[in-house]
């Protein structure tokens, strides 16, 4: 058994690939080498991994309703039949934990789509263009830094009215400017290498240049930035929730928990605690994995 | 005949900084042309200037008597192509060798590409064993082989090599010499060699030209060069300088 692993390991990392696939795998399985070398990393990418399945089995896993609650019940401390006790309104926090979970991904996954390829975009076009162009777009991304993330989001949300969906919006449109500035100092670094020169002598065209060749060097720099941001995106989102602005009750999302537990947060500190510490968990992993990609995504230390 | 490659009177400015003050050329069809000088003396500039990768101020360039305007279209890069000095930054590192190669066929919209690529690693001596690696797998020597199949496989008729060798150990760089020379046989090529080594240009190239400072010093045939018969006097303390010291 462990003869047949040998060999695909060393299939793997062959230094003469047969093929366009194993030549791929075997660079993947490289890069997972690294990743799993740290260890607080893979912690991350299992708390991460444990998110993903709770979100994806929810009405299997909570035991009550996420929104209909037993008032009779209502503020029930910690023990067997509540796990994790009961709010104002007797619905159990655990069911409301696993279902928020739910909202958590939502918010962090729309906001990874929507603004890291914006900010990709505008950084490698800005980087490699230079002259005029990269000028308006630089102080476009600076005017976007200049102001406060929460503050603008509150803005943002103030005028298109309170929700999910618009507090997704309004994180993405304040979240995307950093992501330029990476993306545009990585282009700065590579368009004057030979190899952009070398292309360009082939006569591609610029949109193929930054799209084919310079967007690939910049993406895994971006992974792993966006990895770290989840964390600030999810407490953004719990921050909007907690202001009343994110999503609406009586949807259980995290933050919006933690703000109706603030009234008895003395008498009754699990109402406000557990979501509190379901954010701290899923920022934690979402940290620990980020630095474990940067470890194993690092263009400068890839493979050489 | 027409020439293939014709420089007239063309200037280079950087900014504030005069790298071409107004060199003039003539390279005929399958000749190998030359260009020696100091650091800095402007001998890579004329490469970039032809390629477009270096801002022309003034000046015309010419090829088989076309003259290029400021945008290269599409014909340009079927027919010119170069082969960088540092092999290790003139190859994507993301990319392996037949991603590499398979690029310029897909620009220039060439179908064949798996005939084609197979035949370009076999024609610069490597194997289909690596066609599948990335530039961090291969050496000095290698990687420059895939350059010159990567220039190759537009099928240019002029092709520009700036110090193509000097990355490079001696018996590695014997070999690519070779290599060279060979496919300049074989496919009737046009050089235009830039170099710092004279024994490379005079073993490769049929004239050449001196430089410094950004302007020409005089042009001499590579038999003149191996006779020492220079005219002008730093000329002469270049070959001296190359031949080591004396006591």
């Amino acid at each position: 058994m462990s003869d047949v692993a040998m060999s695909r390991r060393e299939w793997l990392l062959s230094e003469r690939p047969q093929s366009r696939l194993q030549a791929r795998l075997g660079r993947a399985y490289m890069s997972w080498q690294r990743f799993a070398a740290n260890r607080l990393a893979l912690i991350g990418l299992a708390i991460i991994i444990m998110l993903l399945l709770v979100a994806a089995f929810a009405p299997v896993l909570a035991p009550y309703s996420p929104v209909a609650g037993d008032l009779r019940q209502g503020l029930k401390p910690p023990g067997w039949e509540h796990w994790m006790g009961t709010d104002d309104q007797g619905r159990d926090i655990l069911s409301r934990i696993i279902y928020g979970s739910r909202l958590t991904l939502y918010v962090v996954v729309l906001v990874a789509i929507l603004a890291a390829p914006i900010g990709l975009l505008v950084g490698t076009v800005a980087g490699y263009a230079g002259g005029w162009i990269d000028t308006v777009l630089s102080r476009i991304t600076d005017i976007f830094l200049a102001f406060p993330k929460l503050i603008l989001a509150l803005a943002f949300v103030a005028a298109l009215g309170p929700g999910i969906e618009n507090a997704v919006i309004a994180i993405a449109i304040t979240s995307w400017p950093p992501y330029a500035r990476i993306a545009r100092a990585e282009t700065l670094t590579v368009r004057n290498s030979d190899y952009i020169a070398a292309v360009r002598l082939m006569g591609a065209s610029p949109a193929r240049i930054v799209v084919r060749h310079i967007m690939p060097l910049c993406i895994s720099s971006l992974i792993v930035r966006v990895t770290l941001d989840m964390a600030g995106i999810i407490l953004t989102a719990a921050g909007l929730g907690f202001l009343g602005l994110g999503a609406q009750p009586p949807l259980p999302e995290w933050g919006a928990m933690i703000a109706s537990g603030r009234r008895f947060i003395l008498d009754q500190w699990w109402v406000a605690a557990m979501p509190g510490m379901a954010i701290l968990i899923v920022s934690l992993g979402f940290n620990l994995l980020g630095d474990g990609l940067r470890d194993a995504l690092d263009p400068r230390g890839a493979g050489q | 005949m027409t020439n293939a490659l014709e420089l007239d009177r063309v200037e280079v400015v950087y900014d504030d900084f005069h790298a071409l003050k107004g060199v003039s050329l003539a390279v005929q069809p399958g000749e190998a042309f030359g260009l020696v000088g100091e650091s800095g003396s402007g001998k890579s500039t004329i490469l970039r200037a032809i390629a477009g990768l270096a801002p022309v101020a003034s000046g015309t360039i010419n090829i088989d008597g076309q003259s290029l305007s400021k945008r290269r279209d599409k014909a340009f890069y079927r027919s010119v192509q170069m082969v960088f000095q540092d092999p290790y930054g003139s190859l994507h590192p993301r990319q392996t060798v037949d991603r590499l190669l398979q690029e310029p066929l897909a620009i220039h919209g060439i179908d064949d590409q798996e005939r084609r690529i197979v035949r370009a690693l076999e024609e610069v001596g490597l194997g289909t064993g690596f066609r599948f690696r990335y530039p961090h797998q291969l050496s000095g020597g290698q990687r420059q082989r895939v350059a010159i199949a990567r220039a190759l496989i537009v099928e240019p008729s002029i092709l520009l090599l700036d110090e193509p060798t000097s990355a490079l150990d001696a018996s590695v760089q014997a070999e690519v010499l070779n290599l060279l020379e060979t496919v300049r046989k074989a496919r009737k090529l046009t050089f235009l060699l830039v170099s710092h080594d004279l024994a490379v240009v005079a073993h490769m190239c049929d004239r050449l030209m001196v430089m410094q400072h950004g302007e020409e010093v005089e042009q001499l045939l590579s038999t003149e060069l191996s006779a020492r018969k220079a005219r002008q006097p730093y000329t002469q303390k270049l070959i001296e300088a190359s031949t080591g010291f004396r006591r």
